[in-house]
């Protein structure tokens, strides 16, 4: 049983159908049909993501200022793009800004997501479902309705969040802008975007969680464990599997973003110093036309990315056996 | 383990209908025999610590939904209500005069033109692109498949703000910036990996023998695809179309360099622009909620009807709305 438990997809349901054994399914043919069938996909695939991923990489490597804006051809430059860009001041600010709030907002989104599963796990059916609805109703929000939403929650003047702060005692609260200093500014994109995440996680830690055998649970319970035990040395280890995979899946999510940060900019916020990397690429390949400076940034994050997705992928081959 | 049980699998929506396993503090039922060391004296604490439980969980439901219910509230109140010093908690007085003047206004018709159409075009390619690619890789063994996989999987975890200053460098040259195609060309690249590897689990699901079978009683091979194996894809089918659907309809960030011109503007990008033109004249918030609740509440909707296959999908691949 713990077995089935400790199956490594988060979503890991047990087979409804016997899948039939390996030998039967690998019966694949030797077919030039395969490669007719990966035509439109691999040309939409070339279209949308290999072409620009090309140009991406020979731009990186060329001075591509406003003269070559003009038709001028553009020479090559070697590494130089990257060492200007790695040499700003404000790219290293951008970068440590973004890990620091990627990894702040990906902890509290699975701590909290973790918490909620548990609770799901521990309250009446009625409760539950009371509580998964909500969470669903969350996670469907459009992000731009959802951003906006919040922007009218946080309103400096009429925003039921200061109006609530006051209330409670806070006068320093009335009128308060939060998006006009950047430690706030991002306090108000964090809420944002654990109130959008957090339903993904305490959904799918909860699929887990139902999945930890009671046999195990109540063997634990008779050797005398009690409650906070069973729980750090019986069901969090039965269930780390999806919680690395999700742990995972919300860094490399919440270190691109983008949307959310630049809606929230459009208020007035210190744009300089609330850009995170994909606002930073959007600045400078946009914004100042510096597509070669854009470039090295945007390699610099899809490595980043790859590197740390080499995990899950190698994860999901496993189930392409 | 794969996407193909996704339809059966204990998604978080359908799992607490079913009774719950994790039953055995309720007390109405004492099995005299049970393990179960409760004094009475344990067990009515027990049952404190549970109704506790419950109300928290009732708390964070409601905190969770509060934003999206402040949104339709909002949009159903007049903007003086809005304006008062103490907000409105329950829904008195309501009209729908913001919904009229944001449908009476410039620019969401058009927007929900562009959107319905880049969405249409989106949800068509990729359903069918997926569909003969997934194919190939579950049902053939071919050189290059491997590579094919892997490319398919790290694509699939590509930020757009690593691509998208490439991208619309590449739109400006072919002239299709502003253009349904370029768009839809864009959004068909991003979503077409995530729905191949769905597809793939739901077409592996299928046992060839099943097809073997037809063909031993007579149907040639398509056939028997069409008869027998295409209607058992129909869940995996629709999923992956409304997975489509829903990027393509909430997509904001290809959307803001791929679609400058306001002519142009998805509904995402009009709602964005809603905002900063009201903010002009001091935010109108009923307006702009009312204009948030038109695009997210048939998202919501839609999203609600189909996420108990969705979850489980989601899960086991890789990309976020």
């Amino acid at each position: 049983m713990s077995t089935t438990a400790a199956r490594p997809a988060p979503a890991t349901p047990p087979a409804p159908s016997p899948s039939p054994p390996p030998a039967a399914r690998r019966r694949r043919r030797f077919s030039p049909t395969a490669y007719v069938l990966l035509i439109p996909a691999v040309l939409v695939l070339l279209a949308g993501m290999g072409y620009p991923l090309y140009w991406q990489i020979v731009t990186s490597l060329q001075e591509f200022g406003l003269a070559q804006q003009f038709g001028q051809p553009p020479t090559f430059v070697g590494l130089d793009n990257y060492a200007r860009i790695f040499s700003d001041d404000r790219m290293w600010a951008v970068v440590v800004r973004s890990v620091v709030f990627c990894l702040v907002n990906a902890f509290a989104t699975v701590g909290i997501g973790t918490l909620l599963a548990l609770l799901m796990k521990a309250v009446h059916p009625v409760v539950r479902v009371v509580l998964q609805v909500s969470l669903l109703l969350a996670w469907a929000m459009p992000l731009v309705a959802a951003v906006t939403v919040w922007k009218w929650l946080f309103d400096w003047r009429t925003g039921v969040i200061n109006w609530l702060l006051v209330q409670m005692g806070f006068d320093q609260y009335s009128g308060h802008t939060w998006l006009a200093q950047p430690l706030s500014f991002f306090f108000v994109a964090t809420v944002i975007i654990v109130w959008m995440s957090v339903p993904f996680v305490a959904l799918s830690m909860y699929a887990a969680l139902t999945q930890v055998s009671d046999e195990v649970l109540e063997a634990a319970r008779i050797d005398g464990a009690g409650p906070a035990r069973i729980l750090w040395h019986v069901t969090l280890p039965l269930v780390r599997p999806v919680l690395s995979i999700v742990l995972l899946l919300q860094i490399i999510w919440d270190l691109r973003v983008f949307a959310q940060i630049k809606l929230l900019q459009d208020g007035g916020a210190p744009v300089g110093e609330t850009n995170l990397l994909g606002n930073f690429i959007y600045e400078i390949g946009i914004g100042r036309q510096d597509f070669a400076g854009a470039a090295a940034v945007s390699i610099f994050v899809l490595a980043l990315t790859v590197l740390l997705s080499w995990p899950y992928v190698r994860n999901l081959l496993k189930e392409d056996r | 383990m794969s996407a193909a049980s996704a339809p059966s699998a204990p998604s978080a929506a359908s799992a607490p209908v079913a009774a719950p396993p994790a039953r055995a503090g309720t007390p109405a039922v004492p099995t005299p025999a049970g393990p179960r060391r409760g004094t009475p004296g344990g067990r009515t604490g027990r049952r404190v610590r549970r109704a506790l439980l419950g109300l928290l969980a009732v708390v964070v439901a409601v905190v969770w939904a509060f934003p999206v219910y402040w949104m339709v509230l909002s949009s159903l109140l007049p903007s003086a209500r809005l304006r008062a010093s103490t907000p409105t908690f329950l829904p008195t007085g309501t009209t729908l005069g913001n919904f009229r003047s944001v449908l009476d206004g410039a620019g969401f018709g058009s927007a929900l033109r562009m959107s319905l159409a880049i969405t249409g075009v989106t949800v068509v390619a990729v359903l069918v692109f997926a569909f003969l690619a997934a194919l190939a890789i579950s049902r053939f063994r071919f050189r290059g498949r491997l590579t094919f996989v892997v490319a398919v999987l790290f694509v699939q975890m590509l930020p757009a703000e690593g691509l998208f200053i490439a991208q619309y460098k590449m739109l400006s040259s072919t002239n299709l910036l502003n253009s349904v195609v370029g768009v839809s060309i864009l959004y068909t690249a991003a979503v077409v990996p995530f729905t191949i590897w769905m597809l793939r689990g739901f077409v592996a699901g299928v046992p060839i023998e099943l097809e073997e079978a037809a063909m031993v009683d007579g149907l040639s091979r398509v056939q028997a695809f069409l008869r027998i194996t295409f209607p058992l894809l129909a869940p995996g089918l629709v999923a992956s179309g409304v997975y489509a659907f829903l990027q393509a309809w909430n997509e904001f960030t290809v959307a803001l360099v791929a679609l400058p011109a306001e002519s142009a503007r998805t509904l995402p990008l009009w709602l964005r622009s809603f905002l900063a033109s009201s903010a002009n004249r001091g935010v109108d918030w009923g307006e702009v909620m009312a204009a948030s609740t038109l695009i997210a509440v048939p998202v919501i909707v839609f999203f609600l009807l189909v996420q108990g296959r969705m979850t489980s999908g989601l899960v086991s691949g890789a990309v976020k709305g």
